[in-house]
C-alpha cells in the first residue's frame, strides 16, 4: 500500500454546527484505488465527513487534500476538487427537467467545455455501462429508484473522477432495487475507482470494501478490514453498534 | 426531506387575483360557472333586449380593451425581468443585494398602487418625455415587480437543496447551477402564480385611465362625461371586466391542471 498514492487526506476535519460538534478532529487516509466503507449511527458524522470533501459543507478546522490540492485556504481551488470528485446522494438529486441523457452530459458540456456530440457520446456509453442504454430519452420522473441512482451514478462519472463519494446511495431504494446500484458499485470498485462510501450495506462491504470505518459522535471509533470489524470489533462501542444492525 | 414522486408539483399562490377555480372537484355546478353565466347572461340581455343605450356603451367601452390587454400583458413582462432580479437579490448571499431588494419590496408594499402609478408617472415625466404608454408600462412593472419578487423568491426556495449541491458537486458554479437547474425548475412551478398576477395585474390596469390613457375604464368615464349615464355605463365596465377575468382564470385552471399532467 505505501508505494501508491494518497487519494484523500483528511487531517484534523472540525465540523462545528453551533448546536453539535459534527466532527471532532478526523483524521482519515484514502489511497487511490481504495474502497472505503464509512458506518455508524446517524448522527455520528459520516455524511457530514463525506459532504466535506467536497465542501458542501465548510470545515470549521482543520484540512482535506484530494489529490495533493487543498480544500480550505487562499490555495484551495473548490471547483477544481468538485469536479475530480463525483457525488452520488441518497435521493439521487437528478435534474426533473432534464432526460437521464441530458442529465450526464451536462456538466461535462458546461463544466469541462466538451461539445455536445462529444457529450453525448460519453453520455451514451456511461448508459450503456449502467445498463440503461435504452433509458437516455427518459426523464427521471419515469424511471425507477435503482435506475435513477444508476443514472446518477453515470452523471457523477461524467466528469472522469479521481474519487467517488456515495452517500447512503441506497438508503432510499426499495429493497428489490439495491442489488442493481450495488452491481454497479461493484463493478467501479473492480475497475479500481477511489470510493468512499457512507452505507450499511454489509454485503458491499465483505465483497468491495478494502477498509470499514466506524464513526460515532464525530470521531472515527475504529478501522479495520470489513471480516475483522464484522466478526472480531475491537472496541465496545463498535460492537454494540453492530449488534444492532447486523 | 424532499418528497421523492411528487403527485402534484409544488403550487405558489398569490391571492391577489381572481379565485382560481378548484380543479377536478367534477361537480357541475360550481362558483365559477355561476358567476360566469350570471355575467354572460348579463351582458348579453343589457345589450340584445334592453338594447339602448347598452350597446353604445359597449362599443365605446370594448376599444378600450386593446390597451388593457396591451398595457397588462407590457407590464406582466417588466415585472418577471424586475422580479427575477429582486428574488434573486433576496436570496443572494451579498448582504448588499439582500438590502437593496429588500428595501425595494418594503418600499413598494408599503404605497398604495395607486399612489405609486401617479407617483412614478409624473416622475417619469419630470426626468423623460414618455408617452402614457409606456410611462404605464413602467410603472406597473415596478409596482407589480415587489410581488414578482417574492413569487420568484418562494419558487426558488421551493425547489429541494439536493438540486443546488448536485449541480455543485459536478463542479457548476453558483451562477451556472442557478441559470441551467434552479430557474428553469422555477419557472415551471410559478407559472400559476404568474398567470395569477397577470390577472390581478390586468385588473389594477383599470388604475392607469388616471394617467390620461384610454383603456376600458377611461372609455366608460369619457362616455358618462358625454352622456351622464354613469350606473349604465359602470355596469357594462363592470361586467367586461368580470367576463374577462373569469375566462382568463379558467385558462390559468388549465394551464396548471395541464401542467400536473404532464408531471413527470
Amino acid at each position: 500500500m505505501s508505494d501508491k498514492k494518497t487519494m484523500v487526506d483528511i487531517r484534523g476535519a472540525e465540523k462545528d454546527f453551533g448546536i453539535v460538534m459534527a466532527l471532532k478532529g478526523v483524521d482519515l487516509t484514502v489511497t487511490e484505488g481504495e474502497v472505503v466503507l464509512i458506518i455508524g449511527p446517524s448522527g455520528s458524522g459520516k455524511s457530514t465527513l463525506l459532504r466535506s470533501i467536497n465542501r458542501l459543507e465548510a470545515l470549521t478546522g482543520g484540512q482535506i487534500f484530494v489529490d495533493g490540492d487543498p480544500l480550505v485556504g487562499p490555495d484551495a481551488d473548490i471547483r477544481k476538487i468538485r469536479e475530480e470528485t463525483g457525488m452520488v446522494f441518497q435521493d439521487f438529486n437528478l435534474f426533473p427537467h432534464k432526460t437521464a441523457l441530458e442529465n450526464i452530459s451536462l456538466a461535462p458540456m458546461k463544466v469541462k467545455g466538451k461539445s455536445a456530440e462529444e457529450a453525448k457520446s460519453i453520455a451514451m456509453k456511461l448508459l450503456e455501462r449502467v445498463g440503461l442504454g435504452d433509458r437516455g430519452d427518459s426523464y427521471p420522473g419515469q424511471l425507477s429508484g435503482g435506475q435513477k441512482q444508476r443514472v446518477a451514478i453515470a452523471r457523477a462519472l461524467a466528469m472522469e473522477p479521481k474519487v467517488m463519494l456515495f452517500d447512503e446511495p441506497t438508503s432510499a431504494l426499495d429493497p428489490e432495487m439495491v442489488k442493481e446500484v450495488l452491481d454497479v458499485m461493484l463493478d467501479l470498485a473492480r475497475e479500481g475507482m477511489t470510493m468512499m462510501v457512507v452505507s450499511h450495506e454489509m454485503g458491499f462491504a465483505r465483497a468491495a470494501a478494502d477498509r470499514v470505518v466506524f464513526m460515532d459522535e464525530g470521531e472515527i471509533v475504529e478501522i479495520a478490514p470489513p471480516d475483522v470489524i464484522f466478526e472480531h470489533p475491537k472496541e465496545e462501542r463498535t460492537k454494540k453498534f453492530l449488534k444492532h444492525i447486523l | 426531506m424532499a418528497p421523492l414522486d411528487k403527485e402534484e408539483g409544488t403550487r405558489i399562490e398569490v391571492t391577489d387575483g381572481a379565485l382560481l377555480p378548484t380543479r377536478g372537484d367534477g361537480r357541475i355546478i360550481d362558483s365559477w360557472r355561476i358567476t360566469i353565466a350570471f355575467a354572460i347572461l348579463a351582458l348579453l340581455s343589457l345589450l340584445f333586449i334592453a338594447k339602448d343605450p347598452y350597446d353604445q356603451i359597449f362599443k365605446v367601452v370594448i376599444k378600450g380593451a386593446p390597451l388593457t390587454f396591451g398595457v397588462t400583458a407590457g407590464a406582466i413582462l417588466g415585472s418577471i425581468i424586475l422580479g427575477l432580479f429582486t428574488g434573486l437579490g433576496q436570496i443572494a448571499r451579498g448582504r448588499v443585494l439582500n438590502l437593496i431588494a429588500g428595501v425595494y419590496v418594503e418600499l413598494i408594499r408599503g404605497i398604495p398602487l395607486l399612489v405609486q402609478l401617479i407617483f412614478i408617472y409624473f416622475a417619469l415625466g419630470k426626468f423623460f418625455h414618455l408617452d402614457g404608454f409606456p410611462a404605464a408600462v413602467i410603472a406597473l412593472s415596478i409596482c407589480y415587480g415587489a410581488y414578482m419578487g417574492e413569487i420568484f423568491r418562494a419558487g426558488i426556495q421551493a425547489i429541494p437543496q439536493g438540486q443546488m449541491e448536485a449541480a455543485l458537486a459536478l463542479g457548476m458554479t453558483r451562477g451556472q447551477a442557478m441559470r441551467l437547474i434552479i430557474l428553469p425548475q422555477t419557472m415551471k412551478i410559478i407559472i400559476p402564480a404568474i398567470g395569477n398576477e397577470f390577472i390581478a395585474m390586468l385588473k389594477d390596469s383599470s388604475l392607469v385611465s388616471v394617467i390620461a390613457l384610454r383603456d376600458i375604464l377611461r372609455r366608460g368615464r369619457e362616455h358618462v362625461s358625454r352622456t351622464f349615464l354613469s350606473l349604465e355605463t359602470y355596469a357594462v365596465v363592470a361586467l367586461v371586466y368580470l367576463v374577462i377575468t373569469l375566462v382568463l382564470s379558467k385558462l390559468v385552471a388549465n394551464m396548471e391542471d395541464r401542467m400536473n399532467q404532464n408531471e413527470r
